[in-house]
């Protein structure tokens, strides 16, 4: 039996009738949420935010009502509110859909949080590859403004705000905040060192800034319709709220999937949600959280405590999904791109395929990432040109132990971790795989496969 | 850009031991001044630029006390002293500022471990081609690499191909492969010249370093960058191939390209200058030098050196050019035209010269542009010499008008000049045709050097050593780093003996006698030894000149009085 979604974020997108313009938004009950809280005091709406407990959804998982609280709001300097819309870990597509679908949603989240926070600008920041979606938003804020909801003088309450969409250029590194805020200074997206620059402190132009997800800043929205309290009462303690699962990968119905938090378990996601696996397949390993999180095996169990001391003892399919339960399980729910991998799937191609994007994608500013991740690449890649070697599997980890935790940004753990896990976890095949080639080399047999490398 | 605020100093824990040093520090300087034992690598820090972060080779661990959240007191362990909380992943020690009570790890295994793992991964793109490196010998990769790498490479990959011999500049070339992508040149270029034309171009290990389009590392500061980069990515293409840094001898010296007088360092072989590069002083040019002033050496093995003593054109011996001199300033109506370019030393004599044979002295001033850092607009290297010598108690003037007045009068018989080509001043050649007798003093050959009856040839500075007072007042040494022309003797020994009579023995053996004598005879330089002038120099008292109006404007270590009374 097929679970119910239970949508917020996404409830009307997928209706025939819905389109992205701003009267049927405004149809649908749009911009109630803005009146509401114009009307409302700011420090009033962070602390709706705050009791609501809802985590920064791009990745990391932070409490987004703390990072408000953050803010340097004494330094006199303007504040800034950014959306990051640069959607580019590998397996994620969430923020797409609400860009292409339902843009005045995400433009309402913003203008309710620029209130919070009392930001006068606030910016966009949207992946360049998502051209649509950039001409969509353009289209949506113009129509914002003309409705006065945008713009100055927000419907007579005396808050002006203005946003700024701004096109990135290819790059993934832009959507680590820093990054991303030095890029849109028109600078190299080179992150920041951590300490002193941190954004709610010293953020864009050295302002405090406010950097949040698309899907985070659409939750704000919801946050004020049903109030903090009642947001918090979705999923459980911790991990409140709905969350868009991005389900890719060797499954008969790959596509996004909203759920509360722990309303369904990873086996009810593959199984009833999604379709199952291919027919005649067995599941080999999930990638729960987007690219950089821990890959998890799919015969694998997991036992422990939780926090409130109740023992648990999951195989792969009982895993809730939530925050709490995947960093439980020594992975994470990262941006929510759960990717599915069934036997067929060879894991030193996978790997290479992973590594190959990350080495790509390094901004080169720090050591151990610029060198140590093009290294790990070059060692994926030459062993599925099969010139593997058995220790190969040693130096992969070797090195990637040599990249997490040394770095300015969190690419280098999450350029390390799929590296570490792969290993953990299948080391084996790795071995197995450089044995095989050995001996064809030994025999004189030049190994030439085709690969899914791309 | 680390700067000490105070005198104040906090209490660290290093590696369990405690110390004081000063606040306001980051681990790096702190560790510095605990000692080199406990130095921490770096390749990107520089302490007169902007902290970048990005070698990750300063990697240490550090704890911090442990405070209760809700009262703020400290947590104490069983023991009662103060529980530490660490940090779980190293942090680097160029961006965190020490604190009271820090506690900082620089040898534990993981601090050493991420030492072991940056060095490898700089090098497995490196050329490692340090036999053809002119970086060799004083290379941090190098050093470090000796000290933290591993000792053989777990590297078997291909490694990546970049630019290797780009001209960035007319001074400066570069060799991509090489380069660490640390970022100094870079920051150097904003920061201090603020001249931007160097950046990096692609991402990740493809990043170059390059100059933007249309642009060139052209500055007057471009070599600079040579001497900050830690690898040997930039090389000054004056001295790329020329030798090897570790056969060559240094010597502290000045720069005498303007009253600012950098401090430097001559590196020679065997009678010969290879090269100059600055040498830190904060009081007077930070760690910088200007390509200008690195190239003056070059003169001293100019054509036009005067390498004899002459007298009438012919050569002849130092004996017979001072008897013949001393005649002639003992007929009386002597003049002398001074030079901001003679060392205290010098212009302490000559200051006896003048008080002894009466003579009327003058002086020049060779004035040009400043550049708002380490030219100014005074180009001698020791005008406030002479004014702390009381050879002149007012700014000289562009010509020298007493003394043509006094030649055209004809009470100046015989002129005695230092340096200075007085047809380049505006003293008229055919004045001097007519009826005095000139004896000169410098080491390059001129219209006044030809004219000149009795020619001494002096010692540049590379030759010789002395003093001299730059633009703060700083009392400044520099040492003799290659010998002169064969024959010649030191300038103060030459001025001496004119000083004493020909036959006389010079009244000093070693310069420090003759700085005994200064010190007796001078107030401000009272209590001042030869071996108490240190390489960082000594400042000066200068209420005195106060109400001299210097041409110096606004550069990086000099405030005109009229700013400093307006601050």
């Amino acid at each position: 039996m097929p679970l119910e979604e239970q949508r917020l974020i996404l409830k009307y997108v997928d209706e025939p009738s819905y389109t992205n313009d701003i009267d049927c938004y405004l149809k649908h009950g749009g911009y109630d949420q803005l009146k509401k809280a114009v009307q409302m005091k700011p420090e009033a709406i962070c602390q709706e935010v705050l009791d609501s407990g809802v985590r920064g959804r791009g990745g990391a998982g932070f409490p987004a009502g703390m990072k408000w609280k953050f803010l340097d709001r004494k330094s006199g300097k303007p504040i800034y509110l950014i959306c990051n819309a640069d959607e580019s870990e590998p397996g994620t597509f969430k923020d797409r859909q609400i860009i292409h679908k339902d843009p005045h949603q995400l433009i309402e989240g913003m203008l309710c949080s620029a209130f919070a926070i009392q930001a006068k600008l606030a910016f966009i920041y949207i992946r360049g590859e998502f051209f649509e979606g950039y001409q969509i938003l353009e289209k949506a804020i113009e129509e914002a403004r003309q409705k006065n909801l945008l713009g100055d003088d927000i419907l007579g309450s005396g808050y002006s705000c203005d946003i700024i969409v701004h096109r990135g250029a290819g790059a993934y590194i832009c959507g680590e905040e820093t990054g991303l805020i030095e890029s849109l200074e028109g600078k190299r997206a080179n992150p920041r060192i951590k300490p002193p620059y941190f954004p709610a402190a010293l953020g864009l132009y050295q302002c405090p800034t406010i950097v949040n997800n698309v899907e985070t800043l659409c939750d704000v929205k919801h946050i004020l319709e049903i109030g903090g309290k009642a947001f918090s009462e979705i999923g459980t303690p911790g991990n409140t709220g709905t969350r868009i699962w991005c389900v890719s990968g060797h499954v008969q119905k790959p596509g996004y999937y909203e759920f509360p938090c722990a309303g369904v378990t990873l086996g009810e996601l593959i199984y009833d949600v999604c379709g199952g696996l291919l027919p005649g397949r067995k599941l080999k390993a999930v990638i729960p959280g987007g690219s950089s999180s821990k890959i998890l095996r799919a015969d694998e169990r997991f036992k422990g405590k939780l926090k409130d001391g109740t023992e648990y003892d999951w195989g792969i399919e009982d895993i809730p999904m939530d925050f709490d339960s995947l960093s439980l399980v020594g992975s994470m729910s990262g941006s929510g791109g759960v990717i599915i991998m069934d036997d067929s799937t060879d894991m030193v191609e996978a790997l290479a395929n992973i590594n190959y994007f990350y080495a790509h994608e390094s901004c080169g500013q720090c050591t151990p990432c610029r060198e140590g991740v093009p290294w790990m690449k070059k060692i994926t890649a030459r062993m599925c040109a099969g010139k593997a070697r058995e220790e190969d599997a040693d130096l992969l980890v070797s090195i990637a132990d040599q990249i997490a935790g040394r770095t300015i940004c969190a690419f280098g753990e999450a350029a390390s971790w799929p590296v570490q896990s792969f290993i953990a976890k299948f080391k084996d095949e790795f071995v197995a795989k450089a044995k095989e080639q050995e001996l064809l080399r030994q025999q004189g047999v030049d190994e030439v496969k085709e690969t899914t490398l791309i | 850009m680390i700067q000490i605020q105070t005198e104040e100093t906090v209490t660290i824990s290093v590696d369990g031991k405690s110390i004081n040093v000063p606040k306001g520090l980051n681990v790096i300087e702190a560790m510095n001044s605990v000692g080199k034992e406990k130095e921490v690598p770096h390749y990107c820090y520089h302490p007169k630029l902007s902290i970048a972060g990005n070698c990750r080779m300063c990697l240490v661990e550090i704890g911090t006390p442990m405070r209760n959240r809700e009262t703020g007191e400290a947590i104490l362990d069983e023991e009662g002293a103060p529980k530490i909380g660490w940090i779980p992943k190293p942090v680097i020690g160029c961006s965190t500022i020490i604190s009271e009570g820090m506690h900082v790890r620089t040898k534990s295994p993981t601090v050493l471990e991420s030492r072991n793992g940056v060095t490898e991964f700089l090098l497995i793109n490196h050329p490692l081609d340090c036999p053809i490196c002119d970086q060799a010998g004083e290379c941090r990769l190098q050093e470090f690499s000796a000290e933290h790498g591993r000792g053989y490479s777990r590297f078997i990959e291909d490694k990546n191909v970049k630019p290797k011999r780009t001209r960035l500049g007319p001074r400066v070339t570069l060799d991509d492969e090489r380069c660490i992508l640390c970022s100094r040149c870079i920051r150097f270029g904003q920061e201090i010249v603020k001249d931007d034309v160097l950046g990096f171009v692609d991402r990740g290990s493809y990043s170059t370093l390059t100059c933007f389009p249309g642009k060139e590392l052209s500055n007057n500061y471009s070599l600079n960058t040579v001497d900050i980069c830690p690898v040997g990515a930039l090389t000054s293409t004056d001295f790329r191939f020329k030798m090897r840094v570790w056969f060559l001898k240094r010597t502290h010296s000045v720069c005498t390209e303007s009253s600012v007088g950098s401090n430097t360092e001559i590196w020679s072989r065997e009678g010969k200058i290879y090269r100059i590069t600055p040498r830190r002083n904060d009081a007077v040019n930070d760690t910088w030098m200007t390509d200008s002033g690195r190239g003056l050496y070059k003169s001293i093995e100019s054509e036009d050196r005067l390498k004899a003593y002459t007298m009438d054109g012919l050569t002849t011996d130092i004996d017979s050019a001072i008897q013949s001199a001393r005649a002639l300033i003992d007929l009386g109506g002597v003049g002398v035209l001074g030079s901001a370019f003679s060392s205290v030393e010098e212009q302490f004599l000559l200051k006896n010269i003048v008080d002894h044979t009466k003579a009327q002295f003058e002086m020049v001033q060779h004035l040009g542009d400043g550049d708002g850092l380490l030219v100014s607009e005074d180009r001698t290297p020791n005008l406030r010499g002479a004014l702390v010598n009381e050879l002149l108690n007012t700014l000289p003037t562009k010509c020298p008008n007493l003394l043509i007045k006094g030649i055209e009068d004809g009470v100046i018989k015989t002129l005695l000049v230092f340096n200075e080509d007085l047809s380049e001043i505006g003293v008229p050649l055919e004045l001097l045709k007519k009826s005095v007798n000139i004896i000169y003093f410098g080491s390059l050959r001129n219209n006044t050097s030809d004219q000149a009856k009795i020619v001494f040839p002096t010692l540049s500075v590379f030759e010789k050593e002395g003093t001299f007072v730059n633009q703060n007042f700083i009392l400044q040494k520099f040492n003799k780093a290659v010998p002169g022309p064969a024959g010649l003797v030191s300038d103060i020994e030459v001025l001496n003996r004119l000083l004493l009579g020909a036959n006389d023995q010079p009244g000093f053996t070693h310069i420090a006698d003759l700085w005994t004598k200064i010190a007796e005879s001078n107030e401000l330089l009272k209590g001042i030894s030869w071996e108490k002038i240190t390489s960082e120099g000594l400042m000066l008292k200068q209420e005195k000149f106060g109400a001299l109006n210097f041409p110096e404007t606004k550069n990086l270590k000099y405030k005109p009085v009229a700013e400093l009374q307006a601050t």
